[in-house]
């Protein structure tokens, strides 16, 4: 009975582990080759082995702390999102930011109007790199119900700053909030941070607008 | 008392600067006043003992298309009544006395009257726009209002 259990409930391998973590046969072979020298020297079980770019990912993408920018009613379902009944916290973002400083994350919950666009603007320049912006509803994407004859608001939060994810709804339900916030986590799982920033790309993603 | 009672008390007291009493085909009724006579009426509707209207409701604006009026929704807390008052003023200039220095409420009603169809409010305290950004160009709320295609470097349109 017992020998079952350990059977079923053994970890994979750290060579299992790497040979469905790497695709990429040329690294595949440097990191089992770093493993053999771990295990060699009797630290294998101490050491994690990772890509960089995989650990620095892993770090970002499980750690987004939301700009606080509710500004409008999309707001009430992005709280909600926050709260205890869906806890956006679950996904390591749970810590909204009253400092565009502290921010990873812009979520836009809300119309923009042209007085609030270069206000809006100025926090996004605050925010230290690397960020993301979300455009949360109708009016954020694109005007909404104000497209046509509303003479104040800004038709499209793209036109202000670049936008990572945009979240369609009137409002979302904190549900495609959530949804929209795996895709991002998603997204940045498949950045290359440690290439770009050799290649001095990474300063400049911020100007792709 | 009824707004037709109110009129009475107007129209005595302020003679041709409170317009003839019309019972409305529809909505509430109303009093219209010549503009001039507005602050002096304001204080006489705050003050009167029979009146006391201790309490503006709301400042608003209409344009008419051939003029624009400036209307008032007052309430007394004392006698549990209400009246509207309304003062038609010229499209091209409309310029009325503030209530503020009556009623200290009208203060952002004003603001916003001013700022959505462009009454002036003379003696206004700080006549400046409350909703559009300052440098905002014309007001949004009159009915051949254009709105502009671009603003500080941003599109807006569809």
């Amino acid at each position: 009975m017992s020998e079952q259990m350990t059977a079923q409930t053994q970890p994979p391998s750290a060579e299992e582990l790497l040979r469905g973590a790497v695709k990429d046969p040329r690294e595949l072979t440097r990191y089992l080759s770093y493993l053999k020298t771990l295990t060699e020297e009797g630290l294998n079980g101490s050491v994690l082995i990772a890509p960089l770019d995989a650990a620095i990912n892993w770090s970002r993408a499980n750690s987004i702390w939301p700009l606080s920018f509710g500004i409008a009613c999309c707001a009430i379902e992005m709280m909600c999102a926050g709260a205890s009944k869906f806890d956006l916290d679950r996904f390591g973002a749970g810590a909204f930011r009253p400092t565009p400083r502290q921010g990873d994350l812009m979520i836009v919950a809300g119309t923009v109007t042209h007085k609030m666009a270069p206000r809006l603007r100025r926090l996004w320049e605050q925010m230290p790199e690397p960020k993301f912006v979300m455009a949360m509803g109708a009016c954020t994407i694109g005007g909404g119900p104000y497209c046509k004859y509303g003479y104040s608001v800004v038709k499209g939060l793209d036109k202000i700053v670049p936008v990572d994810i945009y979240v369609p709804g009137c409002p979302p339900r904190p549900e495609a909030l959530i949804d929209a916030f795996l895709k991002l986590q998603a997204r940045i799982r498949t950045d290359r941070p440690i290439e770009e920033r050799i290649k001095g790309k990474e300063q400049g993603r911020g100007e792709r607008a | 008392m009824t707004t037709e009672q109110i009129h009475e008390l107007l129209a005595k007291r302020f003679g041709d600067a409170v317009l003839p009493y019309q019972a409305p085909a529809a909505g509430d009724p109303w009093i219209g006043l010549r503009p001039e006579s507005l602050a002096e009426a304001a204080l006489f509707l705050r003050d009167d003992k029979a009146l006391a209207f201790d309490l503006l409701r709301i400042v608003t604006g209409v344009d008419w298309k051939d003029r624009i009026s400036a209307v008032y929704h007052l309430y007394s807390t004392r006698h549990n009544h209400e009246v509207t008052i309304r003062v038609d003023l010229d499209r091209a200039d409309p310029r009325v006395e503030s209530v503020t220095p009556v009623w200290p409420a009208a203060d952002w009603h004003e603001r916003e009257a001013f700022d959505m169809i462009g009454i002036v409010f003379e003696g206004h305290p700080n006549m400046t726009r409350i909703l559009m950004p300052d440098d905002w160009e014309g007001h949004p709320l009159r009915k051949d209002y254009v709105a502009p295609t671009e603003y500080h470097g941003i599109s807006n349109v569809q």
